[in-house]
Order: structure tokens, then sequence, then C-alpha cells
């Protein structure tokens, strides 16, 4: 069985914009399914005293000071984007209300 | 849409609310959460940002210690437990006040967990229990153009300004708050009020509701007695306390009549409008919540030490419930007496204005009286008032120090408030003090003894209360500017009388 669905997939291109074709739906979920595979089998080799883990270093408490540094000017922070208005970022208009927090 | 609303005696009377709260306060530290760019308040657009906030491709971000230390300090002020190891997670989404398309937060494993924080409900006490509280990084901020309103809807682009994004930014959730009937809408607003109160004592946020430091989601349900939980809405955009009441009330009425007409609530978000005091929707939760929460994987987990841990609990400063019972005792006050200075918005303006060297009965008097009333009057905090309780101190100096009587402090009370300027400042403009001037008076007395004979016979024969018609006639002629218990030995002295 695939580990990944046709549907799963067009499902994360909607949530992440993305315009997939039918073509590209067969293709990715093809692709996927070989990468998801593959990350099963690790999951087989590893016994049941191996927690699961997020991080390939066993590092924790990285913190820095409460210090301010130089920011970007704000010709910089512009630069890249790909148009501006007010100094600020102009974006095509949203239309679902989704805010996080 | 102008639905009949059902009367709140008659919804609470037939259905149960359950509530719930989740508060968001921005942490007043330097910098923001993951990257060294300053957070203070205003600043022109995207002056605040650097690589790491803007989520360029190569930046990594480091936790900012004083954060972590800040949300330790409010998780252990809740009563919590502190994870002994907890992540960050991204929660993904598309929404351009994130750069980076997702978040930084924290999803299944909250640095502090299971804590309560007390509340005083008409004299009562109420236990909120606190589900989760952890650390994210706020948004920025989005202006939209276009629009008829400024709203989203009908917008035709947004301007972003990226200077909040990457503010640190704490949640702190409550688990359902059931069994409150009637007073559910006070609950919500004393649980706020508190863990305002709570974290301004901390020093970690300046937790001001208005400039969004402290922001409230409310969530509210309604089911018959004893049924299951009724399905619930979240209301956002609650920014006063005084809104936070109104919410909770305005959505039990709506779903109320809601239910009454056999329709079914739907699972949203609702945006409360401060000029009308009601909800309206915005956007369905049923389809949109996917988030696809994966541990960060450019941060490493903490692992807070016990002992660091320890030492901050010892460090906690008295928090308000106690400091509160403290003051009642200090002040000599009733419980009822207590809750009246609470309700009204006043302990730390008459702590403050004791601690200028006014007695708590005179601090108290002035903002329970006077400046409540201006207060209730223009809608209003009372902290906000326009008076400081140096001035009022000030104020009361000039009452002890016999220079103002009563009702000229009065006077001079309102200016303070307009922003005429201080005490003494108004008291000389306005031309008002208290004639001491013993000569002056004394010509004002005999003055009024010679143009009323026939009631100075009387106090003369013995009827010390007709002194009353003579007191009056003299601060008549002083335009009130005496002190009438002055003025009244000073009569009964001229005329010979014991008083």
């Amino acid at each position: 069985m695939a580990a990944i669905s046709r549907e799963e997939v067009a499902h994360l291109a909607r949530l992440s914009r993305l315009a997939v074709t039918e073509e590209e739906l067969d293709t990715f979920a093809g692709q996927l399914d070989v990468i998801l595979q593959a990350v099963a089998q690790v999951g087989e080799v590893a016994a049941a005293d191996i927690p699961p883990t997020s991080h390939s270093v066993p590092l924790t408490n990285i913190f820095r000071e409460d210090v301010v540094t130089p920011c970007l000017t704000p010709q910089e922070v512009l630069s890249g984007a790909p148009d501006a208005e007010d100094q600020r970022f102009r974006v095509p208009r949203i239309l679902s209300e989704d805010v996080a927090s | 849409m102008t639905t009949t609303l059902p009367a709140y005696d008659e919804v609470v009377a037939r259905y149960e609310p359950v509530i719930g709260l989740e508060t968001h306060v921005e942490l007043g530290t330097n910098t923001k959460m993951f990257c060294g760019c300053p957070t203070d308040f205003g600043g022109e657009p995207n002056t605040r940002v650097c690589p790491v906030c803007l989520g360029l491709p190569g930046s990594l971000p480091v936790a900012n210690k004083a954060a972590i230390e800040a949300i330790i300090r409010i998780g252990l002020a809740l009563n919590c437990s502190i994870a002994e190891w907890c992540r960050f997670a991204r929660k993904n989404y598309f929404y351009p006040d994130m750069p980076k398309n997702f978040q930084i937060s924290q999803y299944d494993e909250p640095i502090c967990v299971d804590g309560y924080l007390d509340v005083e409900v008409g004299g009562e006490t109420v236990r909120i229990e606190i589900e989760r509280v952890h650390l994210e990084e706020d948004t920025g901020k989005t202006l939209h153009v276009g629009g008829a309103t400024g709203r989203i809807h009908g917008a035709t682009e947004s301007l972003v300004d990226y200077n909040r994004a990457g503010i640190p930014l704490v949640e702190i959730v409550t688990k359902p708050i059931t069994g409150t009937g009637a007073l559910a809408p006070d609950v919500a607003r004393a649980y706020v009020a508190e863990l305002r109160d709570v974290i301004r004592t901390l020093g970690v946020s300046d937790v001001r509701m208005e400039e969004g430091s402290l922001r409230c989601d409310v969530n509210t349900s309604l089911n018959l007695p004893g049924a299951e939980w009724g399905t619930r809405t979240e209301t956002k955009n609650v920014n006063s306390l005084r809104s936070v009441e109104r919410a909770v009330r305005s959505e039990m009425l709506r779903q109320a009549s809601v239910l009454d007409a056999g329709g079914r609530i739907t699972q949203e978000t609702r945006h409360f409008h401060e000029d009308t005091g009601d909800t309206t929707p915005g956007r369905s939760k049923e389809t949109a919540t996917d988030y696809r929460y994966f541990p960060e994987p450019d941060l490493v987990p903490i692992a807070p030490d016990p002992a660091w841990v320890a030492e901050l609990k010892a460090a906690l400063p008295e928090l308000p419930r106690v400091h509160r019972r403290r003051l009642q005792q200090q002040w000599g006050l009733s419980d009822l007496d207590m809750q009246s200075v609470l309700n009204a918005g006043a302990v730390e303006l008459i702590e403050a204005t004791v601690a200028a060297g006014t007695t708590p009965a005179a601090a108290r008097k002035w903002w329970l009286g006077e400046l409540s009333r201006r207060a209730n009057e223009s809608g209003v905090e009372l902290a906000d008032i326009g008076a400081t309780p140096t001035q009022v101190a000030e104020l009361q100096g000039l009452v002890d120090a016999g220079k103002l009587n009563d009702k000229m402090a009065r006077t001079v009370l309102e200016g303070v408030v307009d922003g005429e300027g201080s005490p003494t400042e108004i008291m000389t403009s306005r031309g008002l003090e208290v004639v001491s001037d013993t000569g002056a008076l004394t010509a004002a007395v005999d003055e009024a003894i010679a143009a009323n004979p026939g009631i100075a016979d009387k106090i003369r024969s013995g009827k010390v209360a007709a002194a009353g018609a003579l007191v009056g006639a003299v601060m008549k002629t002083t335009r009130g500017q005496a002190d009438a218990k002055t003025v009244r030995e000073l009569i009964l002295e001229r005329l010979g009388v014991q008083g």
C-alpha cells in the first residue's frame, strides 16, 4: 500500500497554495511515496529502546542574552520584495481570514 | 440582523454556559524571541527586522533567555508544573503576517501545564484551572487597502509591517470553566483582570490591552442543564476588560436565541465590535485548522534546570491576591469595603496615594467618590481618569493644611481631571483658598451679625442652632472660601455664647 495517497498530496498542495496539475499529482505522489517508504524502513530498524528524536545532536538550552543587535535598513528589508508601498511589503489580497496565535 | 434577543435572566434560567479564555501576552523583553531586534512599541514600518525574523534562507533562530525565564515565572505564579523537557513546534499556515509562512510556537509540549488562578467574584473565590502556558512569536501587522473599511473583506491588497513579527508572545489557556451560571461574564472579566495584575506584578509585560500587549479570545457555549456541552464559538478582538464581560454576555444571548429557535451553533471564530457590543461571524473553524505542526528543527529542546526553576520560584514577588489581603488589613477595611475598592479598580491608586502621604481613609474617599463618579460619567477606567495618586495626595495635603475646604477641594479636583494643572496651581489660578486671615473673616462675621439682628438675638438667648443661618451668610460673602467650622466658632465667640 502506498504511504501517501494522491488525495493527500492534493490536500498538501492546496494548503501550500501550489498549483499542481493532474499529471503532477501522479508524479509527486509516486516520488513522495518512495521517500516515505525509505523513512519507514528506518522506523522498522529502530528498536523499542530507541526513543523518537527530532534533533540529530543531543543539545538542550541554547539561549542568547536579551541584548539588542543591529537591524537591516528598510531598503535592505524590502530589496527582495516583489512589491512594496509605504515601506511595507505589498501582497495580493488574502481571501481567508486566517491568523496565527 | 435584527433578531429580538431573549432576556439575560431567562437565558441563564434555561441554559448553562461554559466559557474558556485564551490570553496572549507580549513580553516586555528588550529583544525579539529568536533574534536581537528591539521590541519597543511604535517605530517606522520594517525598521526592526533582520534576516532571522524575516525568515531569510540560512538564518537561524536562537531562543531569548529572558523570555524563557519570564514564561517560567508566569507559569510558577499560575501554580503550573514546569516541563522538565519541551520543544518548540512549527505551525504552518498560509497568511503573510509571518514572512516564513509558519509561526514558531509550542504544540503538544508546552513549557507550563496544569495550574490555576483564584479570582474573586462577588465576594466568592472562583478557581480558574489553567490548561497550559506556552511561548510563541507574535505576528506582523497587516494593513488592508482597497476595501471600504480597512477590513480584509473587499480589500484588494495588504501591506505588511514585520516590526512586531517575532516578539515573544505567551499564550495562557484556561480549562473549560463550568458552573458559573449567570456570573459567567463577571468571572471572565475577573479572570483577565487578575491575570493582568499577576503579570504586571511579575514585571514581564506592560499588559496594556489598548496597545495590544494583552489580547484575549473568549470561548463560549451553552447547554441545557445536565446535557453535554454545546458547540463553542471563539470571539476575537476583545480589547478591554469591559469588552471581555460584554463579549461573553452578548454571545450567550445570541446563542440562546439560535437554540431557542431550534437552530444549531456553528463552531466558528466571531469578531467582537466595541461600538455595538455584539459579535459577527468570521472564519469557520471546521475547514481551516490543518497547521501540520512538527518539532522545530532549528531550535534545540528546552530543559529548564530544576535548581533554576526553584530559584525563580523562591524569588517570585508577593502576588496580587496576597498583596490585597495585606492592604485590606493595613487599611482596616471590611470585606465589603475592600470589594468596592476592587470593583472600582482603585487598589493600586489608593496604595500609591497612601504612599504619597495621605491617610487610607482620605485616599479611598477621593478615589471611590468624586473620581469614580467622573470615570463612570466619561466611561473610562479609573486609572485613566487624568488625576494621579500624587495629585490626589497633594490635594488632601491642602485640605489638611486648612487651605481648602471640602467643597473647594472638589472644585480643584475637577480642574485636575480636566487637565488644568496641579492642585496648587489650580487653587492659585482659580483664586480658591480658605480665608484664614482672621481679620477678614471677623469682619465678615460682624457684618453678618449686624445684618441679621433677630438671628443674633436668638443665638444670644441660647438657640445655638440658629447660627447656621449666619454661617451661610458668611460663606456667601466669602464666596464659599471659608472653613464653615471656623466661621461657626467665630460667630459664637463674637456673640459671647459657648458652643
